[in-house]
């Protein structure tokens, strides 16, 4: 990272190290990749961004928008559209938003969801069958949507990095998964370097922000007076070159490399590691899984917003006359019935082992599946659980347990 | 391979056989000539069954591929879906597509002397398999079938494993929990057949069934020299898209639709029979 | 021959049986495909017809209807109860907490008592006869009722979907209103089925289709006390219209003042 020699030290370690190509054993504190094509966008400027996406071929701009209590994407047309001087409380099993009398557009956490909506839809057609009459051959027909090409303002690390490891479950394997796969190709993603974490938040002990790194075609990092803005991806490059803005100056990639430093600093919560797969199998058979099952509502709402949970189900509605019928995915959730059901009987009938299921699908059946942990650390399922279950809370416990000895 | 591998293609049901009250096999035939002719599949595998309108559910190809007939199908009425498939007749369609998964290790097989242990309605699996074996019968050593079940009336293929019981070179072991008038065979688990049965310490087993079971057998195999790798076990889980995506038959590092239904045990020996799993 | 439907009417208030009327033009396509013997609310009237499927709506509250039912069930292949009065008895349920029975509460509501005729207790269908599906909801819906007669004749099992209203929510976005607001929602412990109707208007899920699969009452009441309800609210929140849910019943009970 090329400096003018002026101006402070860093205090954050050298970014050339971590940049770009980090791997989870990346250090925990990310700096910026704000190097020679960092540019600065004026606040006051800040539609031309919306301007320059448009023109390059992404007529619909995904936001955060303040709704209904939370921020949500939605489409905007204009900066002002974005949550002005909002700010996210976030305890477990709860989610505020304040206002505060500044301009920053980005000074929060996270909502609900981000980019697993947009690629992995809640419900959506697989496909059709028709038939004309009860024993006639029936035809199949496979749903071709086409998505429009779509630019995402104001995306997280963790979500990026979600939206990786949802990349490998469903488009890396044997069986690409056309739907997702065309969605996610639909996307132009603009990230932003998270500076407010939220208390529920602990990215930084999963490795996978607040900084971002990688999996984005731009990345902005919020100051008062407007953003510092550089390119992750070809498509990324281009369109800065673009919008011909002027270099950053030092002193402002400074501030934001603080910032970031800030918000890996700020974190309260953490994962006690980044390979838990072995403390945890040695587990299985702990007290602390029944002390979980009292408190879990055994509801889903956990797998619902952690962007990397991929269980579906699949069903199908079809129209009263029996001739046609639509087959669906939709959400599941290992803490349904359906997930477990097999015909004549449940593998998990109780919610201890559907809370087991969860958590050790996601900390350690993942490593072996994808190479990582399945928790990016963005503590949706914390703030969203409706009794303010903690995962990093129920690990701790459970690790804090001796081992046990299998059942033989 | 087709751009969407989870469409369902057509077939009709050319053949039905109630095999007991609740067991059916329904012999299919994919509509499609092109579909028919490249259609391939090693023992062991599955297909995904759908009833139109009501949904899909995997069910395990008891047919020799090399057979290169119909694609037979022995199905228990248990759940929603197969309640439907039940009252399917000559004629009536489906859809199907498959197969998936990873069958029983036929590179292994061949040349070995090979045991299959089946209990309860869960032998379907190897049915394929061994039907395989005796039409290469060149191919494979001596095969020692071994199957128990609950009921001496739950003993679906009675004629079939008599035919085999008479090939040279196959030795044919079975029980029942609860016998009856008919039952000239051993009372009990299967487990209690392992003292009467030519257990090849070189070869192959191949196991299925409830995994209670399984894991009983396995230590007795092991005792009389198996080696563990030797092992082979077809395990069941909920699997409704077959393709690693939907996430149900998740166990452990497996997805059981992918990674199986056929694993050496080993790979799987963690999380047989555990409760919750 | 096409199969043969009936609908009957018990103690209820008739809007489950909306499911059918309000269905418009598919309505006349399922007397296309079944033939409704009876259902006296539509027109036609014949209530001991033997049929291949009846839906039933509204509890047993009377001793009429206690014979009635018994009767309906001789002649049903296949007994669909319809709704929170049929599945649980329903709002008229709350009167079963009434140690002094009906002749407490008759001589409170009417001029004349001793024109009523009613049983100490409104109770569910599945009390009295084998049930062979329940269908929740207050009231249900035209999409689960039809779903589940197109299943049917299939010749298949419908699908019972028992997931909690939660799910729902989080597949259509609708933010959750419990956390962000801290009302007391029971959608974590409730039936989905009703599409989250209830939140996607802001407000809080007050249970109408009863409990989900594996609910967790205890739990979910906690929550309510946590968030500043007093016992006799966490009480009200299950025992109202699924009162006798064996779940909300049991948990309601729990925050009874005056629990025996």
């Amino acid at each position: 990272m090329p400096r003018d020699g002026t101006g402070p030290a860093p205090v954050i370690p050298n970014p050339i190290q971590i940049k770009y190509y980090g791997n989870s054993s990346a250090p925990a504190c990310y700096a910026p990749d704000m190097d020679s094509e960092t540019r600065f966008l004026p606040r006051t400027d800040a539609d031309q961004l919306l301007e320059r996406l448009r023109v390059s071929g992404f007529p619909r701009i995904l936001g955060p928008v303040a709704r209904d209590g939370s921020l949500v994407f939605s489409p905007i047309h204009q900066w002002s559209q974005l949550p002005a001087g909002i700010r996210d409380m976030q305890t477990p099993g709860t989610y505020r938003l304040h206002r505060h009398a500044d301009p920053l557009c980005f000074a929060w956490a996270n909502g609900p969801q981000a980019l697993k909506p947009l690629t992995f839809a809640g419900r959506e057609l697989l496909w059709r069958a028709e038939r004309h009459h009860e024993t006639a051959a029936p035809v199949f027909e496979h749903a071709e949507d086409t998505p429009e090409p779509t630019a995402v303002l104001g995306i997280r690390a963790c979500d990026l990095a979600a939206l990786a490891l949802q990349e490998k479950h469903f488009t890396h394997g044997r069986f690409p998964d056309p739907f997702f796969g065309r969605r996610r190709r639909s996307l132009f993603l603009i990230a932003v370097h998270c500076s407010h974490p939220a208390s529920t938040c602990f990215c930084a002990s999963t490795g996978d922000g607040p900084t971002v790194t990688r999996g984005h075609d731009l990345v902005l990092a919020e100051l008062d007076e407007g953003y510092l803005i550089s390119a992750g991806s070809r498509g990324g490059r281009r369109l800065l070159k673009d919008m011909a803005l002027p270099p950053a100056t030092a002193a402002q990639v400074q501030w934001a490399e603080r910032a970031s430093a800030r918000a890996t600093a700020a974190q309260m919560r953490h994962l006690p590691g980044r390979h838990l797969k072995q403390p945890i199998h040695d587990r299985l058979e702990a007290r602390h899984w029944s002390r979980v099952g009292e408190r879990c509502l055994s509801c889903g709402n956990c797998t619902a917003v952690c962007p990397t949970c991929f269980c579906h189900m699949e069903l199908d509605e079809p129209a009263l006359s029996g001739h046609r019928t639509e087959h669906l995915r939709q959400w599941s959730s290992c803490f349904n019935a359906e997930h477990s059901y097999m015909g004549h009987f449940l593998v998990r009938s109780d919610t201890r082992l559907r809370y087991r299921q969860w958590l050790t699908h996601k900390l350690a059946g993942w490593h072996e599946q994808y190479g990582r942990s399945g928790c990016v650390g963005c503590g949706r399922c914390i703030t969203w659980c409706p009794v303010g279950i903690d995962i990093t809370a129920e690990v701790a416990a459970l690790l804090a347990e001796e081992i046990h000895a299998q059942p033989s | 391979m087709r751009s969407h591998p989870d469409l369902p293609l057509a077939a009709r049901v050319v053949g039905r056989v109630q095999e007991t009250r609740d067991i059916f096999s329904l012999r299919l035939a994919l509509l499609d000539a092109t579909e028919r002719a490249g259609y391939r599949s090693v023992p062991g595998q599955y297909n995904m069954l759908y009833l139109f309108g009501v949904g899909e559910v995997p069910i395990s190809i008891v047919s020799d591929p090399d057979d290169g007939g119909p694609l037979e199908h022995t199905i228990r009425a248990v759940g929603r879906v197969t309640h439907g498939l039940e009252r399917l007749r000559v004629g009536d369609t489906l859809g199907l597509r498959g197969p998936y998964g990873r069958g029983w290790p036929l590179d292994a097989a061949r040349g070995s002397d090979v045991i299959v242990v089946t209990g309860g309605l869960g032998c379907a699996p190897v049915i394929s398999m061994v039907r395989h074996m005796l039409r290469h019968r060149e191919t494979f050593g001596f095969i020692t079938l071994l199957q128990g079940v609950k009921h001496a009336e739950d003993l679906i293929w009675r004629r079939q494993y008599q035919t085999w019981a008479a090939l040279p070179d196959v030795q044919v072991l079975l029980a029942s929990d609860q016998g009856g008038m008919q039952w000239p065979h051993a009372m009990g688990n299967v487990t209690t057949l392992l003292d009467q049965a030519r257990i090849p310490a070189d070869g192959i087993a191949m196991l299925c069934g409830p995994e209670r079971m399984m894991k009983a057998v396995i230590p007795l195999l092991t005792d009389r020299g198996m080696d563990p790798f030797r092992i082979w076990l077809s395990i069941e889980r909920n699997m409704q898209c077959g393709i690693g995506h939907c996430g149900h038959c998740q166990v452990g590092p497996h997805f059981i639709c992918q990674d199986g239904p056929v694993f050496r045990y080993p790979d799987i020996a963690d999380w047989i029979d555990r409760e919750g799993f | 021959m096409k199969p043969r439907i009936s609908v009957h009417k018990f103690s209820s208030c008739d809007g489950c049986q909306l499911a059918f009327i309000n269905a418009g033009e598919a309505l006349l396509e399922l007397a296309t495909l079944v033939d409704i013997v009876h259902f006296a609310e539509a027109g036609p009237v014949d209530p001991d017809a033997p049929v291949d499927i009846a839906f039933v709506e509204g509890s047993i509250s009377t001793q009429d209807e206690a014979l009635r039912i018994r009767r309906l069930r001789e002649t049903t292949r296949y007994l669909i109860s319809l709704g929170a009065c049929a599945t649980a008895g329903g709002l008229q349920a709350l009167r079963n907490f009434n140690a002094r029975g009906v002749e407490d509460w008759s001589h409170a509501v009417y001029a004349r008592p001793e024109f009523i005729e009613s049983l100490d207790t409104a109770t569910a269908i599945a009390r009295h006869v084998k049930v062979d599906l329940e269908l929740w909801g207050c009231p249900v819906s035209t999409r689960q009722v039809f779903a589940a007669i197109r299943r049917l004749l299939y010749g298949a099992l419908p699908f019972v979907d028992n997931e909690k209203v939660c799910q729902e929510c989080k597949r259509r976005g609708i933010t959750c209103t419990l956390v962000t607001r801290g009302i007391p929602c029971l959608g974590p412990v409730t039936r989905t089925g009703c599409g989250a109707l209830c939140p996607a208007f802001g407000r809080d899920c007050y249970g109408c289709f009863g409990p989900g699969e594996n609910p967790n009452a205890a739990a979910m009441a906690r929550r309510f006390q946590g968030l500043g309800l007093l016992p006799e609210e966490i009480n009200r929140r299950f025992h109202f219209i699924n009162s006798h849910a064996p779940d909300f019943l049991e948990e309601g009970l729990a925050w009874r003042e005056d629990r025996p």
